[in-house]
């Protein structure tokens, strides 16, 4: 791992690490090949951390090193300041308290579903109120199958049951490896809300594996980049997505997730006003109360400039900008332009024509028109 | 229908196996368990041990099962310093040689039944908080259980169904070690072909209802069992 790959989790203060996990081990991957894994990490104790890469990355193997399903030589864990995993200590897995959900929904076949959750509510090894049973089924919608034996259940529902399973135990930390992977694309929005109900719903760090960059800029806060078992990037979400070499990191186009607020709605225009840090933005309106927490994307190449105000466009978005820093982007005759908008940052695509004809140098000022703005939750 | 005598080697034969599948499956399941996780050289060899009588002529593995329960042998010197004198034509000699003789057919289906479980259901219930022996008793279990269904029938059947070895260790004492098969050989060693036609077919009735009851439950069942 080199050095300048780390800094931009220093940058901003984000919560103390609360997980600090460094491995080293080698492993057979996807291929048969063998890679390695070698990671430092601090992460938060809050929130959703994603774990992101291609598959033989290492990011299940990182999970299941967590869990203490795999035994890394040399290892080192802590959470919440308990030591998991030391040189001289190894905690097997049913002695840490973690909530695991897998790839593909394991419920033991045996139990209907209540038993399935009954199976975890016993072994907690905390006393078990009632009402948090009734807000965990509650809140995955699973009241209507408990009496199904899993082989009477669709894979979203069992994989529903998995999570609220998983919840019962009272984990400390919920790991989460993929556990939209296995289903189609419409099973996956069905629980998507879920997992974002389960966040704001309870107050535990999840770990949670993926390599779809849907899931990632719907859910995570933090965001870890794995390249062939070496971090490659880590930080708050926004910032990883926003930094210059994301194309390469995250395989998808520059862009950056800002949270806002709805400040309010405009039914006739089906709008909705929403402040953010790096300014105020209008989006399309999803019937979000005003106070209502949102997050949008903005791809770079929605993202166009102009050095002036340009009040007779249709574009609804512009910002007062400034360049922070101007890079070659990986495709031909574009260049990425870094730029500064309130207190967060912004990137815009354009070609290199464009730079040189509007002399774009860091420190200018200008506007940034904004195209279409996605709404990922 | 059935003679006094007849009655007797029935009696006698449904106990034998009672007790024999009791045992086996005490005895059968951690060896089975073992056999089923362990990454051990030993597992071949143990494997094949085990897997012995299904080659092997009854008359070999009765041969030297005679010769250990002797009085030189090493099972006749432990029983006899026990008090409890040679195990050579008593019932407890015939439930010895039994278990060894059964032992394939109760572990083999249940160590595949183990092994199609994977490496999964337990990695989950160790996330639930399970420990080694909550794991074993409430995931292996009752998710092996056609094994141990599969397993109780074929070691049930396979002890009914034994002649050689009896014959060797056991004998031909009524009420101790005269069971079913040798009933039968002693009726058609005496030319009572009636009497021997009775028992036969019984016997070919009650196996054969074993086994389509057994083979309708793996129908249901079908991933675990000897495949």
């Amino acid at each position: 791992m080199t050095e300048e790959n780390i800094p931009v989790a220093d940058t901003q203060p984000v919560n103390p690490a609360q997980l600090h996990a460094k491995f080293r081990m080698r492993y057979a991957g996807s291929d048969s090949s063998a890679f390695s894994l070698d990671v430092d990490l601090r992460l938060p104790g809050n929130g959703i951390t994603a774990v992101f890469g291609q598959s033989g990355s290492g990011k299940t193997t990182l999970l299941r090193c967590v869990a203490g399903l795999e035994r890394a030589q040399p290892g080192r864990l802590t959470v919440n300041g308990e030591t998991w995993q030391s040189a001289t200590l190894f905690l097997p897995t049913h002695q840490r308290p973690l909530g695991y959900v897998f790839q593909e929904p394991s419920l033991f076949p045996h139990l209907s579903a209540r038993g399935n959750l009954n199976y975890a509510r016993k072994r907690s090894g905390v006393a078990n109120s009632d009402d948090l049973y009734e807000q965990v089924i509650e809140l995955m919608g699973i009241k209507p199958v408990l009496l199904r034996y899993p082989h009477q259940l669709s894979g979203g529902e069992r994989q529903r049951v998995a999570i609220a399973r998983a919840l019962l135990i009272q984990p400390r930390l919920l790991l989460m490896d993929e556990p939209l992977a296995s289903l189609d694309t419409a099973r996956k929005q069905e629980i998507l809300p879920y997992l974002e109900k389960l966040r704001s719903a309870f107050d535990i760090p999840i770990l949670y594996v993926s390599h779809s960059l849907d899931e990632v800029t719907h859910l995570a806060d933090h965001l870890v980049v794995l390249q062939q078992g070496r971090v490659a990037a880590q930080g708050p979400v926004g910032e990883v997505f926003s930094r210059m070499d994301a194309p390469q990191l995250v395989g998808s186009g520059a862009s950056v997730i800002w949270h806002g607020k709805v400040l309010e709605r405009k039914e006739q225009w089906h709008l909705a006003r929403i402040a953010c840090a790096g300014g105020e933005l209008w989006v399309r309106d999803t019937g979000d109360a005003p106070g209502q927490q949102i997050r949008v994307r903005i791809l770079a190449r929605d993202v166009s400039l102009t050095l002036s105000r340009h009040e007779d466009s249709s574009i609804l978005n512009r910002l007062p900008v400034s360049v922070l820093e101007i890079a070659t982007d990986k495709e031909a005759g574009m260049a990425l332009v870094r730029l500064q908008a309130g207190s967060d940052v912004v990137t815009a695509q354009v070609t290199h024509r464009s730079v040189d004809y509007l002399q774009l140098a860091p420190g200018q000022r200008l506007w940034a028109q904004i195209k279409s703005v996605a709404i990922v939750r | 229908m059935f003679s006094e005598a007849d009655l007797a080697a029935i009696w006698l034969t449904l106990k034998l196996a009672t007790t024999v599948t009791i045992l086996l499956l005490i005895i059968g399941t951690p060896i089975a368990w073992w056999l089923a996780r362990t990454g051990s050289w030993l597992k071949g060899p143990v494997g094949a041990v085990v897997a012995l009588p299904l080659i092997l002529p009854p008359t070999v593995l009765g041969f030297y099962l005679l010769l250990a329960m002797g009085p030189d042998g090493f099972i006749g010197q432990l029983t006899r310093q026990l008090g409890i004198g040679t195990l050579a034509f008593t019932f407890q000699g015939l439930v010895l040689a039994s278990v060894f003789y059964s032992l394939p057919f109760v572990v083999q289906p249940i160590q595949n039944a183990m092994q199609a479980l994977g490496e999964r259901p337990l990695e989950v219930a160790a996330t639930l908080r399970a420990g080694p022996v909550d794991r074993f008793f409430t995931v292996v279990v009752p998710m092996a259980r056609p094994g141990f269904i599969t397993a109780s029938v074929l070691g049930f059947a396979h002890t009914v169904g034994e002649f050689g070895v009896v014959l060797m260790i056991g004998g031909n004492i009524p009420g101790e070690t005269r069971v079913v098969s040798v009933q039968i050989y002693d009726h058609v060693e005496a030319l009572e072909y009636a009497q021997a036609h009775v028992l036969a077919g019984s016997m070919m009735v009650f196996s054969f209802l074993m086994l389509l009851g057994l083979y309708g439950f793996q129908k249901k069942h079908f991933f675990a069992g000897i495949r």
